[in-house]
């Protein structure tokens, strides 16, 4: 075999196995997928009852609450970034990133001092690289989150909220996730989550416009009711993003391998071409040889016979 | 026949039950409260413990226990939603399980999980 041609089939041989490789992760992200929706369904009734329940509290008494009141100048802000552990999902993590990067890049244009929460180990090794400031980061759990992670996550953040900002406390919180829209179109979004707006907390939980909210009898208080409630919607909040973040990255790495695996494909076709002409090259060469060793051989006889 | 109510009873990662009935007794931070229908509206932190709801179902009146680790309690239009972070139905809870978790946690010291293993004993306890 000629060495061009011996080349052509190593090639093929490699990329073939490679397209193995990316045709399981495709399939492997696909089956995941359905599996992180329906986790962001089976999440979705809680998450409506609190936010019904929040903004019940919020409209029906006067309370006056660090989580519900609006500082007058806000002066530090949370973000939490939501990205993923693995690599190989195309550009989910650095939308989510860059994404971070506007808001942040907007909270500062608004003179807000920023804390960057990072869950992920993109998103750490990014900041990581760039020598940026974390305040605190989780890893280990970005394809399959729990309600146990979604409380581990937030528990810091409700204490940053809590405190008083001179002692390094903060007056906003957002999060950057990417919401998972559809199989094919996932977006970064950024949210505050608090100081709650009242609107959105009630776009967020399906109430009509019209809905007039009854007038709750609290127990023991409202502000106690607050004070209880407040936290496990931030955890709630922060449960759905992973969720949805989670179900946003199988897709994203869905799509990614599926292209790979079409690449490959069309890489082995090209290939197998060149391997084909390489063939047939070699061939027609040896012909030649021949014909042309013969036809000497020939003309050499021909010569002694005079 | 009997005012009904519907409800809810849900758990951070799933919807534990929900269907209609008489009356649901569940403990809040300041004691036990049974809700009616026609009851006040009414929002209140739930103390871990169990819930009874008394359901109407159309053979007679069973009744579903849960244990419920904190969360919430809130009434309106006829309307109970019970939110807790975790929620075990009585029947789904396992007995020797729990048991040894109770053990578990108390040779750990483990005041978080021993109270949750109480509370699903005493759930099952209730059925």
């Amino acid at each position: 075999m000629g060495a061009q041609l011996r080349v052509y089939k190593r090639r093929i041989r490699s990329v073939t196995a490679t397209k193995k490789i990316t045709k399981a992760m495709e399939m492997i992200a696909a089956s995941r997928i359905v599996k992180a929706q329906r986790k962001v369904a089976a999440s979705t009734p809680y998450a409506t009852e609190l936010t019904r329940a929040v903004t019940a509290v919020a409209t029906g008494s006067n309370t006056k609450h660090p989580l519900t009141t609006e500082a007058d100048q806000p002066t530090r802000a949370a973000v939490l970034l939501v990205t993923s552990d693995r690599g190989l999902a195309g550009g989910y993590s650095s939308n989510a990133i860059k994404a971070a990067d506007r808001l942040t890049e907007r909270l500062r244009g608004e003179g807000k001092e920023v804390d960057t929460y990072i869950v992920g180990r993109k998103g750490v090794s990014y900041y990581g690289f760039r020598e940026r400031k974390v305040a605190e980061s989780w890893t280990g759990f970005t394809d399959s989150p729990s309600y146990e992670h979604a409380k581990m996550v937030a528990e810091p953040l409700i204490e940053a909220v809590q405190q008083d900002t001179s002692e390094g406390g903060v007056d906003e919180l957002h999060i950057v996730f990417t919401e998972f829209v559809s199989m094919l179109t996932q977006t970064p979004v950024d949210r505050r989550m608090l100081p709650l707006s009242l609107e959105e907390a009630a776009l967020q939980g399906g109430a009509k416009g019209g809905e007039v909210m009854p007038l709750f009898d609290f127990e023991p208080s409202a502000e106690d009711v607050l004070d209880a409630l407040l936290p496990r919607y931030v955890e709630s909040r922060i449960y759905n993003a992973l969720l949805q973040a989670a179900a946003s990255e199988h897709a994203a790495r869905r799509r990614a391998m599926k292209s790979a695996t079409d690449n490959a494909g069309e890489l082995i076709n090209t290939l197998s071409r060149l391997a084909n002409a390489a063939r047939q090259a070699e061939i027609t060469q040896e012909i030649s040889e021949i014909v042309g060793g013969a036809s000497a051989l020939a003309d050499a006889t021909a010569g002694s016979e005079k | 026949m009997a005012a009904e109510l519907h409800v809810e009873l849900v758990a951070a990662d799933r919807s534990v039950w929900s269907g209609e009935a008489t009356l649901v007794v569940a403990r809040t931070t300041s004691g036990d409260i049974g809700v009616m229908p026609g009851h006040q509206p009414l929002l209140g932190v739930l103390e871990s413990g169990p819930v009874t709801i008394r359901t109407s179902s159309a053979d007679g009146s069973g009744t579903v226990v849960a244990a419920v680790h904190g969360g919430f309690i809130s009434f309106a239009d006829d309307k109970l939603s019970l939110l807790a972070e975790i929620a075990e139905l009585a029947d789904e809870i396992d007995v020797q399980r729990a048991e040894r978790a109770l053990e578990r946690a108390k040779s750990d010291a483990d005041a978080g999980a021993e109270r949750r293993a109480e509370v699903r004993l005493r759930a099952v306890a209730v059925r």
